[in-house]
């Protein structure tokens, strides 16, 4: 018992720490704003729009900012302002979810395997180096276009491809930890492989695992966002940053304003995330830019 | 040396395999095949249906299919579209071969620079050069494709007007046509893949300096520029290998986007179509030819750091 609160008391204390060391840092505080900003105006934006989302006026088509539109209006004469402010909730919600689930389930078979070793893993890593050869937009467009776009499909389509890397990087992480002392008292205590996944190796792995979910919610969202910029992600006429991009596109020759707000708003989310992941791996002490692009 | 490269290259060969087998098996498990979704499943009736499968060969069992379907592949036959008469290794050979010219222009211009700049911020670390290229290089990396090519070209062909925004020449030209319409997609991917080896080359210039051996050759009196430049880089760029070969596999593959931005003719483009028009044996063979080129760039990549790098080759001979 004793030993629980000691310990509970440790990792508390322990994340306060590494908070603050993020926020200490120049791209910590500002990443970390940029987040918390997006995700707050994401949850009160329904209620503060200053016009309805897919409200269409025929006689505001294309029409320049002024004091009432702040942003302007889209060739169907909808405020942009309002539109971009909402723009950001699905993208937010579906990646917020597919996330967790895809750095859960990939470092779980990541760490399995690191641990199991042999032929056994050495087929799986031909199998995920096979899976990581073909372009994800493939991969993902095929499921889609056969299942739908709903969000239903998104979920679990990110989840799973996003979890495919994250096995490379555990599987790695283990391999540094799985030779020290510490792991072959375990064995020889006679613990079971899940017990030594829980209590040994999780705590060494969590912290790559974190700075990986990190990255890989900056992906997902890029990748979100270029699906939905095909037309394959949001269903109109919900609002989405790629879908707007996309559509004002079309009139930017004579009509630029249409891109500016969700340009801004989706690459301050992204930038955001990417400082955020930046300052955490630093505070982590664990060299991001070292990874391979995947 | 010998006994490994053997070893690599059956393991490279053994991913491909893995690879047309997921692409295959893919395939067949989503619900309907080429014919119906050729024949637009509803409108179709039972005994056209039943002709086109016989016209394709899909009565056949899968096991048979397949290996008949990857035997052809290696022999550079990758049968024909779901229409049934267009054979697919001439689409898809113009695309390919737009799809190198792309990814060799932004090869060209981008990795030199990228390697400068790179050992630039290395060397300055946390100066004003490396703060200056460090955050272009966060902006250029995490600013979505499509959002700056959108903004090149609403500021270079919209405002200034200095090139075309968009890609008007047809798949089979020859490659002198796509100048000066191929500028602003080869400056955009240039940015993105910039970025990637950049931070990479920095952080391997700093791991480097931060060695034993330079701090020696230091300590030793060596000057600052001869220690730079005979100790210092040429174990640095070495790990750039890696990630140029991941990139020019990225480049081939994943820049879907940007082909549909500036309607570039390239292998991307011609993807997301025969996706969209659910063409499914060009699919098949896109995916096994990027699968492919991804496998064999890393494989090469691999060797070429081993070759390099006398360190490395030890270690790979004993494990």
């Amino acid at each position: 018992m004793v030993t629980v609160t000691i310990n509970s008391y440790k990792t508390n204390n322990r994340a306060i720490m590494v908070i603050l060391d993020v926020l200490s840092r120049p791209s910590g505080a500002v990443g970390l704003f940029l987040v918390l900003l997006h995700l707050i105006l994401a949850i009160i934006s329904p209620y503060i729009t200053p016009f309805d989302y897919k409200l269409q006026n025929s006689s505001l088509m294309l029409t320049p900012p002024d004091a009432l539109h702040l942003l302007g209006s889209d060739h169907l004469g909808r405020d942009i302002f309002s539109r971009t402010l909402m723009g950001g909730r699905e993208a937010l919600a579906v990646t917020g979810i597919a996330t967790p689930i895809a750095v859960a389930w990939g470092g779980f078979i990541g760490i399995l395997f690191g641990l199991v070793g042999g032929r056994v893993d050495e087929v799986l890593m031909r199998v995920v180096d096979a899976f990581l050869s073909l372009p994800w937009i493939l991969k993902m467009l095929v499921l889609i276009v056969t299942f739908g776009t709903g969000m239903e499909v998104l979920i679990p389509t990110l989840a799973f491809f996003y979890g495919i890397p994250v096995i490379r990087v555990a599987r790695a992480a283990t391999h540094d930890v799985i030779a020290r002392d510490f792991i072959w008292a375990a064995k020889a205590r006679g613990h079971s492989r899940i017990s030594i996944i829980r209590s040994e190796l999780l705590p060494n792995v969590l912290d790559t695992l974190m700075v990986e979910g990190a990255m890989r919610w900056s992906w997902m969202l890029l990748a979100f966002s270029s699906l939905s910029f095909l037309g394959f992600g949001v269903s109109p006429p919900n609002p989405d940053w790629g879908l707007m991009i996309s559509d004002a596109r079309g009139f930017m020759s004579f009509a630029p304003w249409g891109v500016i707000g969700p340009v801004i708003a989706l690459s301050s989310l992204i930038i955001g995330i990417n400082l955020t992941a930046d300052a955490l791996a630093k505070s982590l002490g664990i060299d991001r830019a070292q990874k391979a692009p995947v | 040396m010998f006994l490994m490269l053997i070893r690599r290259i059956f393991l490279g060969m053994a991913t491909i395999g893995l690879v047309s087998v997921i692409i295959f098996s893919g395939v067949e498990l989503l619900p309907g095949d080429a014919c119906t979704q050729f024949l637009a499943e509803d409108q179709a009736d039972r005994e056209m249906l039943a002709q086109c499968r016989e016209d394709l060969d899909l009565n056949r069992p899968a096991l048979d299919r397949f290996s008949e379907w990857s035997g052809n592949a290696i022999l550079g036959d990758f049968g024909v579209a779901a229409d049934g008469i267009t054979k697919i290794s001439t689409i898809v050979g113009d695309r390919l071969k737009n799809s190198l010219l792309l990814a060799f222009c932004s090869l060209v211009v981008g990795v030199p620079i990228a390697l400068f700049l790179g050992v630039i911020s290395g060397l300055w670390r946390d100066r004003l050069p490396d703060l200056f290229a460090s955050t272009l290089a966060i902006f250029a990396m995490t600013v979505p494709e499509f959002v700056s090519a959108t903004l090149l070209i609403l500021v270079f062909s919209i405002w200034l007007e200095w090139l075309p925004g968009i890609v008007l020449t047809s798949a089979g030209a020859p490659a002198s046509e796509f100048f000066p319409e191929i500028l602003l997609p080869v400056v955009v991917l240039s940015l993105v893949m910039c970025a990637h080896i950049l931070r990479m080359v920095r952080s391997s210039v700093i791991e480097v300096l931060a060695s034993d051996y330079v701090q020696m050759a230091t300590l030793k009196g060596v000057p600052y520029w001869q220690m730079v430049f005979r100790h210092a880089l040429p174990n640095a760029l070495l790990p750039a290998i890696n990630v140029v070969a991941l990139t020019i596999a990225w480049l081939l593959g994943g820049v879907v986007v940007i082909e549909v931005v500036f309607n570039y003719p390239g292998l991307g483009r011609l993807m997301i179509d025969s996706i969209s028009d659910r063409n499914l044996p060009v699919v098949q063979s896109i995916a096994l030819i990027v699968a492919s080129v991804y496998v064999c760039v890393n494989l090469a990549a691999d060797l070429l750091t081993m070759v390099a790098n006398p360190k490395l080759r030890t270690i790979y001979s004993r494990s």
